[in-house]
């Protein structure tokens, strides 16, 4: 699903790697003072110092934009002050940490779509994000490092940059880095060495990058040339109100951006109105319609009660290819009549793909919070 | 690693100008303050100003010439005994009458010899991707490295920066590739000394499922697309039957030379039970997706009991099923 690049007045570049400490921000500092000396008009918009001494004097002699400080439920924040540096209005601004979460009460949830907002200004953004924050990813990122990430960046935002710049760094030359105290005070170092900063998760998730970081070049640079046919594929998500719904849309939508196939998320209501399902369930299915909706899937709802019928019949109308379902094994609820609805589907989807999508296994790593 | 070689780390760049030996030298001075013992093996012929600026901070043991060609100075380097050695621009060819063919293999017998090389290479150099690149850049060049040279080093570091022509965006792209190839070897080397259970997710690994009977060329061409779009692996899985008729025979023969012209990875396996030896095959190979043809609904699926899709689906915990249609469109 590549739809056109929106044009935003400002460009959008991402320093992107795989872990903290990898240099995003150094190198991104480093880009801003070259920038600054040959005479453009650089700010901070937001600095994440994490006490590390070399990133700090990168930063001297740029211009830097006061956090706005907000306090929530007695205890004081600190967030990027999107409004004054509209007011400023500089040529380019510089924002770590993309993927955060503001806190409550911010006018905008999100530091991406704080980003956009000073893009749609016009304004050039750098920004620096660690890939294990893409959407998309969120479930090879588990099963990689048995962490659930919760900050997520749609990968449209993504798609939005105009530059993505893979900072790459060793894992042997980041576990150094930690070690020397280089990346986080030392409790916390040992905390991330026995939890993320393991050898063997760093290099899985180093590869993760280099692939991914691979495929925004390649989707940037065919659609320079133009050379790619346009996909003749188009996938049917089915969205229910089972858990595993939510990895289904990560999966099909990834699928879809790989093979540049339409996308659609559908759910099928038994009763007329989706309003009047009980509340749990009509919260659970809003709530992975509007994930779809916010990964810019198409979403529709269909009513009736043969729930293969509806979804074939609505794919053979639509011309759809491939059909994602959740395999019946990891469901939460009811696999019997999961696996049913798979081998209707299969019976009745003589003419299509059918592909039954499993969660991943975890490896027995336990789950622990995860930042950058 | 046996004891007493050196390591060997290589900057790889899908150009001249992306900052290999800048970083190069960067880390050899950040060695240098760390109490390091590292020298200057080699530096480029001609040197930015940025360049010149950090070499001021090293020892350099000079390139000796002969004739155009300049040459590390093995004898000195050794005899210097230092602990690391960087080396700027590795893929240069050796004259003749020298040791070795190739500096790629000065460089070898440094780090055998127990001394760590830290070196720069372009993208372009690597022997194994010449048609490639030659597609792309219409040149070729004649001083190469091998990709399993490259492949046995201890560390492998892309320098990156964005590219604006699509030429330099495809070898850009080359570079991240080559770069998570090796790092896919590490991986899975560091599991198996460590004795860790796989942790699969990095890549998709598609296995399409042959019988005599299947629309092969549809599935296996959807398994090369999809592979090749992921930047995947394509494996291609045949579960021996006992008593096939001649007519199926011929037909299996035709299906897997169908898979060997795709480039798929052919593995004939055996045993009782199909769906098991498949299932078993791809936890091994940590399969992210199984391709199945129609035939499988029916045929030699027979003889088991359930149905044998529904049967595959069931046990592929982790793995996703896509069932192909049961005409060909």
């Amino acid at each position: 699903m590549t739809e056109a690049r929106e044009t935003h007045h400002g460009r959008l570049k991402v320093y992107l790697s795989y872990a903290a400490g990898a240099g995003k921000t150094y190198r991104m500092l480093e880009e801003a003072q070259h920038l600054r000396e040959l005479g453009a008009d650089v700010v901070v918009g937001y600095f994440e110092p994490h006490s590390r001494k070399d990133t700090i004097a990168k930063t001297e002699g740029l211009e830097i934009v006061p956090r706005r400080k907000v306090e929530y439920r007695g205890t004081p924040f600190e967030e990027m002050d999107t409004e004054a540096i509209l007011l400023r209005s500089p040529a380019v601004c510089l924002v770590d940490e993309f993927a955060h979460t503001n806190v409550s009460g911010s006018s905008r949830s999100k530091r991406w779509e704080d980003v956009l907002a000073l893009l749609d200004a016009g304004i050039e953004v750098w920004t620096t994000m660690n890939l294990q924050h893409l959407e998309s990813l969120n479930d090879q990122v588990l099963q990689i490092s048995g962490i659930r990430v919760r900050e997520t960046v749609p990968d449209w935002v993504i798609k939005q940059a105009a530059e993505v710049v893979m900072v790459d760094v060793t894992p042997d030359a980041l576990i150094n880095r930690l070690k020397r105290g280089a990346v986080y005070e030392p409790g916390k170092a040992e905390q991330a060495l026995s939890n993320f900063f393991k050898e063997q998760t760093l290099v899985a998730l180093r590869e993760l990058a280099l692939r991914q970081a691979a495929h925004e070049v390649e989707t940037r640079h065919s659609e320079l040339s133009a050379v790619s046919a346009r996909s003749v594929d188009r996938i049917l998500i089915h969205v229910t109100s089972d858990p595993a719904t939510a990895m289904l849309i990560r999966r099909g939508h990834r699928v879809s951006d790989y093979l540049e196939a339409e996308c659609f998320a559908v759910y099928v209501c038994p009763v007329a109105d989706i309003a009047n399902l009980p509340a749990g369930e009509r919260e659970a299915v809003e709530r992975h319609l509007n994930f779809a909706r916010n990964l810019r899937i198409e979403t529709r709802v269909l009513n009736g009660e043969n729930v293969a019928e509806c979804l074939v019949n609505f794919a053979r109308d639509q011309h759809v290819t491939q059909i994602f379902l959740v395999n019946p094994k990891s469901t939460a609820r009811s696999p019997l009549l999961k696996r049913d609805l798979v081998s209707r589907v299969l019976k009745l989807a003589g003419d299509m793909q059918v592909i039954v999508v499993a969660e991943r296994r975890l490896p027995g790593i336990p789950v622990a919070a995860s930042d950058s | 690693m046996p004891e007493g070689r050196g390591r060997l780390k290589v900057f790889l760049g899908y150009a001249s100008g992306v900052g290999k030996s800048a970083r190069m030298f960067e880390e050899g001075s950040r060695r240098r303050t760390r109490g390091e013992d590292v020298v200057v093996g080699a530096v480029q012929p001609k040197s930015s100003a940025e360049i010149e600026q950090l070499l001021l901070k090293h020892e350099i043991i000079p390139t000796r010439n002969v004739g155009a060609r300049s040459v590390i100075d093995i004898t000195a380097i050794l005899l210097r005994r230092p602990q690391v050695v960087l080396i700027d621009g590795l893929a240069y060819d050796n004259p003749p009458g020298s040791a070795h063919d190739a500096r790629w293999q000065d460089v070898a017998a440094l780090v055998n010899a127990g001394i760590s090389v830290i070196t720069s290479v372009n993208l372009q150099y690597v022997a194994e991707l010449q048609d490639e690149i030659a597609a792309i850049t219409g040149k070729r060049t004649a001083d190469t490295v091998p990709k399993s040279f490259l492949e046995q080093a201890d560390e492998i570091v892309i320098a990156d920066v964005p590219a604006e022509e699509p030429r330099l965006s495809r070898l850009r792209e080359m570079t991240m590739l080559l770069a998570a190839e090796v790092v896919e070897r590490q991986l899975q080397a560091y599991l198996h000394s460590h004795g860790i259970e796989e942790v699969w997710g990095t890549q998709e690994r598609i296995l399409v499922c042959i019988t005599p009977r299947s629309n092969a060329r549809q599935v296996l061409e959807s398994g090369k697309r999809n592979a090749g779009r992921f930047h995947g692996e394509l494996f291609a899985v045949y579960v021996r039957q006992p008593k096939l008729s001649a007519e199926d025979q011929m037909a299996l023969e035709k299906n897997l030379a169908i898979a060997v012209e795709l480039g798929a990875q052919v593995e004939m396996l055996e045993g009782q039970d199909s769906v098991d030896v498949l299932i078993r095959f791809a936890r091994e190979r940590g399969v992210t997706q199984i391709f199945i043809g129609h035939s499988m609904r029916r045929g030699w699926w027979n003889q088991l009991r359930a149905n044998p899709v529904e049967r595959l689906i069931d046990s592929a915990e982790g793995i996703d099923v896509r069932v192909f249609p049961q005409e060909p469109r």
